[in-house]
């Protein structure tokens, strides 16, 4: 455990590395140094970053394993175009960025609301029972979404489910999902949107909730023994959790031309578990790093063709043995500055 | 032993429900006063017509053989387990229906026979977790960090170093609380608990694991800790030096049911209490 000056600093780090890699990463834009498919990624590579620092709240910092959590995606992405759609259509909203924002607090708050549906029932039982129930959720949500039609008609928005013949312009148009989308997201709006996450997380974290979080997950009879409302405060992470990929999924919506809804499958979710388990259980910015470079590694591997994920599957296991491995890990701990003081903490310990 | 003859057996006591309470609390209210608990598991009735009353200021020792259902009265106690039978009354109040968080809430905090802290959080976090419901403020007020976030966090680290002094463990606040060793742990639980702000604090086996050093200034510990925060204190204890050293009253319990009450004298004395410890002489060598 790290003391909270060095807690402290890790955070402060990781703010000042993320905010000089965008400011890097915009001034290569303007000058046109940065390839065409990294471009294309940057804002992918942000919802995901989001998606992971999400998803640790859950099972890192809660100790919940959340198997559908792109089916909160799912929903935040096309919320976040309907809305979009129905501000330029009904309203003629042409500022990109204000509509933007609207959509990403919408994509927010339907995600949230169905996170706090699912989590009424489900936090209060004890085990891998929210695993379960997350996972038939991201299933259901994919093949709900597969059967629902959207249309903006004036300022009025028609819903229908498996019946496409609505009037006005189609935003959604069942298993086709959302076609000629007004792609608005930007890559700033993608940092924003990934310091934001941070933010919350980080700050819920430190705090007084951050700790009742962990307090439940470290030892559930000593926590309701010391007065911790158990079920108020995995709920507190998991509806937190489920805004978060919500406002990631509006991002994402809004940054493809097309989306269908069999994209946000249960290989998402568990792409996403990958991402955080290899940053690290627990470990924010670990995320961040792993879900960028996972984002980006299989079309690093394109090369490779038909032995593409092959290769990818191979590396991850590589990645887990050696983070494990004894050597490699002092090997790290001799460069990390904060190393020492951990290896001496170990020391005391023996 | 016959259920009458163990009945028989169980000394006369001056208050109707048996127990003594302290001069200085006379005309008080009870802190704790439970009457007729009882708790079947299945057929098993594990605790029956479990009777007491503590003073405000009261240490208190609940002692008996292994297995005689001691933790299953602080499980009732705490509310981990809803009784089969009986009333118990924090202050007056009727604790019926409460839960393990509520019960807490209403003054009832204890800490655990196998010790359990929040291993991964350092030892001034886990006494924050015990200031939870002392110190608080909203959750938004803590990711904006609103200037209330910072007034109550200030708050609870000078409280929680406060507390910690109590043990002289102020300069262990950044330890990871898993990596203390034994005996702190022990009394960091005890520093948790206190956190909480409980009327009555329950202790189970506090002194295992010490040496006869440590136990002695745990005694001292305990005693100072009623003085300074005048509350009650129950505890369960195998250590009968500490037991017969600083508990006023105490209550021996053997397969779920009181067998004797008394202070440390009479209880030293019960033939009731030597039987349940010792065993019975066969006839024949008496």
């Amino acid at each position: 455990m790290k003391t909270k000056r060095a807690r402290f600093i890790t955070s402060l780090i990781t703010y000042a590395v993320l905010i000089i890699l965008f400011i890097v990463l915009t001034v290569m834009i303007n000058n046109k140094s940065i390839s065409r498919t990294l471009k294309g990624q940057l804002i992918p590579i942000c919802s995901w970053i989001v998606m992971a620092v999400s998803l640790n709240l859950v099972v890192g910092i809660s100790g919940e394993l959340s198997l559908g959590h792109a089916g909160f995606m799912s929903l935040g992405a096309f919320s976040g175009i309907v809305t979009s759609g129905w501000l330029l259509n009904g309203f003629a909203m042409e500022d990109p960025t204000l509509r933007l924002l609207l959509a990403i607090v919408a994509g927010g708050l339907v995600a949230g609301i169905f996170g706090a549906l699912i989590g009424i029932p489900v936090l209060r039982l004890r085990g891998d029972y929210l695993a379960i129930v997350t996972l038939a959720f991201g299933e259901i949500i994919r093949n709900v979404m597969n059967c629902v039609y959207a249309s903006v008609d004036g300022t009025s928005l028609h819903f229908g489910f498996l019946n496409g013949a609505l009037p006005g312009t189609l935003l959604l148009n069942g298993p086709m999902g959302a076609v000629k989308v007004k792609t608005i997201s930007t890559f700033t709006a993608g940092f924003l949107l990934v310091m934001f996450a941070l933010i919350v997380v980080l700050n819920l974290v430190h705090s007084r909730s951050g700790r009742a979080i962990m307090a439940a997950r470290d030892n559930r009879i000593a926590a309701e023994a010391m007065g911790i409302n158990i079920t108020k405060y995995k709920m507190m992470a998991f509806v937190t959790a489920a805004v978060l990929a919500g406002m990631a999924g509006a991002l994402y919506g809004l940054s493809m031309a097309t989306l269908v809804p069999t994209k946000f499958s249960f290989n998402e979710s568990i792409n996403v578990l990958v991402f955080v388990v290899l940053g690290g259980i627990g470990n924010i910015p670990g995320s961040i790093v792993s879900a960028a470079a996972l984002t980006i590694l299989p079309e690093k591997l394109r090369f490779l063709q038909n032995y593409r994920m092959l290769a990818y599957a191979v590396l991850l296991i590589l990645v887990m043995l050696l983070s494990n491995n004894a050597l490699v890990k002092s090997l790290i701990r001799r460069i990390n500055p904060f190393g020492r003081k951990n290896r001496g903490e170990e020391e005391l310990r023996a | 032993m016959s259920e009458t003859k163990r009945r028989q057996m169980t000394p006369m006591v001056p208050y109707p429900s048996g127990a003594i309470v302290p001069e200085r609390d006379l005309g008080s209210m009870p802190v704790l006063e439970c009457s007729h608990l009882g708790i079947d598991f299945g057929g098993l009735k594990a605790v029956d017509d479990f009777n007491v009353i503590m003073g405000r200021t009261e240490i208190a020792g609940l002692i008996g053989p292994n297995g005689a259902g001691k933790t299953t009265v602080f499980n009732l106690l705490t509310r981990v387990y809803q009784p089969t039978r009986g009333t118990m009354m924090l202050e007056g109040r009727d604790m019926g229906s409460m839960t393990t968080v509520e019960a807490n809430k209403a003054g009832i905090a204890r800490t655990f026979q196998n010790i359990r802290l929040f291993d991964n959080m350092t030892v001034e976090e886990n006494v924050r977790i015990g200031l939870h419901n002392q110190i608080r403020y909203g959750m938004f007020s803590g990711i904006l960090r609103l200037p209330q976030y910072w007034k109550a966090e200030k708050k609870q680290h000078e409280e929680a170093l406060e507390l910690l002094n109590i043990f002289d463990m102020a300069s262990m606040a950044d330890t990871r609380a898993g990596s203390l060793p034994y005996g702190a742990q022990r009394r960091l639980e005890i520093v948790r608990a206190l956190a909480t702000h409980p009327k009555l604090l329950l202790l189970d086996e506090p002194a295992a694991g010490m040496n006869p050093h440590e136990t002695e200034e745990l005694m001292e510990n305990i005693i100072r800790i009623r003085d300074q925060f005048q509350i009650a204190i129950l505890l369960i204890e195998h250590d009968m030096n500490l037991v017969m050293g600083i508990c006023e009253d105490i209550c021996v319990l053997n397969f779920g049911r009181i067998i004797a009450k008394g202070t440390p004298d009479e209880i030293q004395r019960n033939p009731a209490v030597i039987e349940a410890y010792l065993g019975k002489q066969k006839e024949a060598q008496a």
